[in-house]
């Protein structure tokens, strides 16, 4: 159950004001907040999302991440109210929500393209949810001032949606949304439609105003950096199937399988066969024979077919030359065939003796490495992780 | 020389139409250029004929008629077109869109037929609906142009803030939807006021439109009251969408 009493302190810091209202008054969050339990659309004969449970935690924001065509927007969709299940149930706060139309779902839904009505002014746009909520005339007018002051553009209410920036649309569109004090804010690509720069900071602000009033969030993306950055679950959606759930830190350094770790990130798949086991390690050899690697200890016997995957990052680079051996260190030599400087980091393709090409991200430190340049790249083991094939 | 061209094309198309209302200002019986003075005469001559003004407010009245019944059949069936998906969809639009290419002859001949088959008389309702199925066309047409401009996000965005589907069309599908209703009505209001040929086939000799008495007119003589009742037609039908176009701009800059 939540509690919250809306204390007006007269502080300056809205956030700061509002987490503490959450933070004190909050008691025990309901760990299925939002629960699908066996959901599934079919559009005809596709099926855009197959037999999946999913359960989402109250106060948390959760990001439904995948390719397009993945079944996130789908999944949202059916949340809304704007599609309904083929099969199974959503519940929200535990009641079954499968029949209950969209007005009266009570929900915030954020579009990619703001949708903001273009022919109402901005102060009509946030007051919309309340005309039909029993809210009276002069409450609706403090609650949309607050709103806009909450996200930071107070004053333009007199004004048209196309009188303000894409950036600022949203923001009203996010004003719009909570001022309903929605159960779930649902946001669809909120941040696609907007230009590189503004897109971190919108991020961010989203990210603080979801932390601060604590509605439950979900949000849809096929940006993994946006998923990472701002989620408390991550949810790695493909062809209707979830891939992987957990932290961002989970789904990024433990991807459970090929589609995950190729999703997120830069990353390297090497074949591999189990050798044996070597106290913590587990010493593994590539199937073209070139290369015997260690890895962490991990339930595998030997002869095991393996993927091998390593993350661009984790590699570090050295002029082959100046290579010393060291005990226990993964190392492969090659020559840079390709590479691309990115400001603070340079990413290098290097070519291995055995025609193999791998992929490295390296910070420059003094000179980056020139194309032809042979190299040393070494990695430690555990920056290596072994899938099942 | 496409300059020259252009302005000889203009010249064709319009010299008879303003031959038509130049001679209406002239006084004698028999036009000839140049004019012999200048007169209001066969206006005024046309105010006292009785049979005209009735074929006016005919024309009026049925016009008005046929534009609320066209787009208020239309705007519904534009919004399952372009917003819901069902079985024979395609087919439905395109059996609604068809009057416009089939000739009016055919069309005119043929509702008389089935009027006759359900051996009901001609009558005013008959002309009415008629013109309905003449002008519907081009109300799903324009309606379903703007329909599709309108993103459904709109409609969604309302319904998820708690505006029940009814709360959501009127207040923001009908007015974004609003412009397009309008010329759909000015469309179907000047197509209908100035049918001749179905019309011809329809009309009683009670609801006699304008264009349909003109024609009766010209097979006896040619009166100069003709040339003045055809300026009258060309104010109104040139001035109608102008003046339509004014009064929206006029709406949308005050709102």
């Amino acid at each position: 159950m939540v509690y919250r009493v809306i204390i007006y302190s007269g502080s300056e810091d809205f956030y700061a004001r509002l987490s503490w209202e959450t933070m004190v008054l909050k008691q025990e969050k309901d760990p299925a907040f939002v629960k699908f339990t066996g959901i599934e659309k079919r559009f005809g004969k596709v099926v855009a999302v197959k037999k999946m449970d999913l359960e989402i935690p109250e106060g948390s924001l959760v990001t439904l991440l995948g390719p397009s065509g993945c079944g996130k927007t789908t999944l949202l969709r059916m949340l809304a109210g704007l599609e309904s299940p083929t099969f199974g149930d959503i519940h929200i706060k535990g009641k079954r929500i499968n029949d209950t139309p969209i007005h009266k779902r009570n929900l915030g839904m954020i579009f990619q393209n703001y949708a903001l009505f273009p022919h109402k002014t901005i102060s009509d746009n946030v007051a919309f949810g309340l005309k039909y909520r029993n809210v009276a005339k002069s409450v609706i007018k403090q609650r949309v001032e607050n709103a806009l002051e909450t996200v930071r553009l107070p004053g333009v209410g007199d004004r048209m949606p196309s009188q303000l920036s894409g950036g600022q649309q949203q923001r009203i569109a996010l004003a719009r949304a909570i001022v309903i004090e929605p159960d779930v804010l649902l946001m669809d690509e909120p941040l696609s439609a907007l230009d590189e720069n503004l897109r971190e900071d919108m991020r961010r602000e989203i990210d603080n105003l979801q932390q601060a009033i604590g509605v439950t969030t979900i949000f849809v993306t096929h940006d993994q950096r946006e998923a990472l950055s701002m989620s408390d679950k991550v949810v790695v959606m493909k062809d209707g199937f979830i891939q992987q759930q957990g932290t961002p830190e989970e789904v990024y350094n433990n991807s459970t399988n090929h589609f995950v770790a190729d999703f997120l990130g830069h990353s390297n798949f090497l074949n591999a066969i189990v050798n044996k086991k070597q106290g913590d390690l587990l010493s593994v050899r590539l199937e073209d024979e070139s290369h015997g690697l260690a890895v962490p200890a991990a339930a595998f016997n030997k002869g095991d077919k393996v993927e091998m995957v390593i993350r661009a990052q984790k590699f570090n680079l050295g002029y082959r030359a100046d290579h010393v051996p060291e005990q226990g260190e993964n190392v492969f030599f090659g020559k840079i065939v390709d590479r691309s400087y990115m400001g603070g980091e340079v990413s290098y393709f290097v070519e291995l003796d055995n025609g193999l090409v791998l992929h490295a991200i390296n910070f420059v430190k003094r000179s980056p490495y020139r194309r032809g340049d042979e190299v040393a790249m070494t990695v430690a083991p555990e920056h290596c992780r072994l899938l099942k094939v | 020389m496409i300059r020259l061209f252009t302005l000889l094309v203009y010249v064709w198309m319009f010299t008879p139409i303003i031959a038509v209302i130049i001679l209406s200002f002239n006084p004698q019986q028999f036009g000839s250029f140049p004019m012999e003075g200048f007169s209001f005469k066969w206006f005024v001559k046309l105010s006292h004929n009785s049979t005209i003004l009735d074929a006016f407010k005919n024309s009026l009245v049925l016009g008005s008629c046929t534009a609320v019944l066209s787009t208020a059949f239309g705007v519904p069936a534009a919004m399952a077109f372009i917003r819901y998906e069902f079985r024979g969809k395609q087919f439905l639009n395109t059996l609604l869109i068809a009057p416009i290419m089939i000739p009016e002859v055919v069309l005119g001949v043929a509702l008389l037929l089935f009027i006759r088959w359900l051996q009901q008389p001609k009558s005013f309702a008959l002309l009415l609906i008629g013109h309905v199925v003449l002008t519907l066309p081009y109300v799903l047409l324009i309606v379903q142009a703007r329909l599709v401009g309108i993103k459904k996000e709109y409609e969604e965005a309302a319904l998820s803030l708690g505006a029940n589907p009814f709360q959501t069309f009127k207040e923001i599908t009908f007015p974004l939807l609003a412009p397009a209703i309008f010329a759909g009505m000015l469309f179907s209001f000047t197509i209908s006021f100035d049918d001749v040929t179905a019309t011809l086939f329809w009309a009683t000799a009670q609801n006699q439109t304008v264009p349909v008495k003109i024609f009766g007119m010209l097979r006896n003589s040619v009166s100069p009251e003709i040339n003045a009742l055809g300026t009258v037609m060309i104010i109104l039908t040139v001035s109608t969408p102008f003046l339509a176009g004014y009064l929206s701009r006029r709406f949308a800059s005050g709102k």
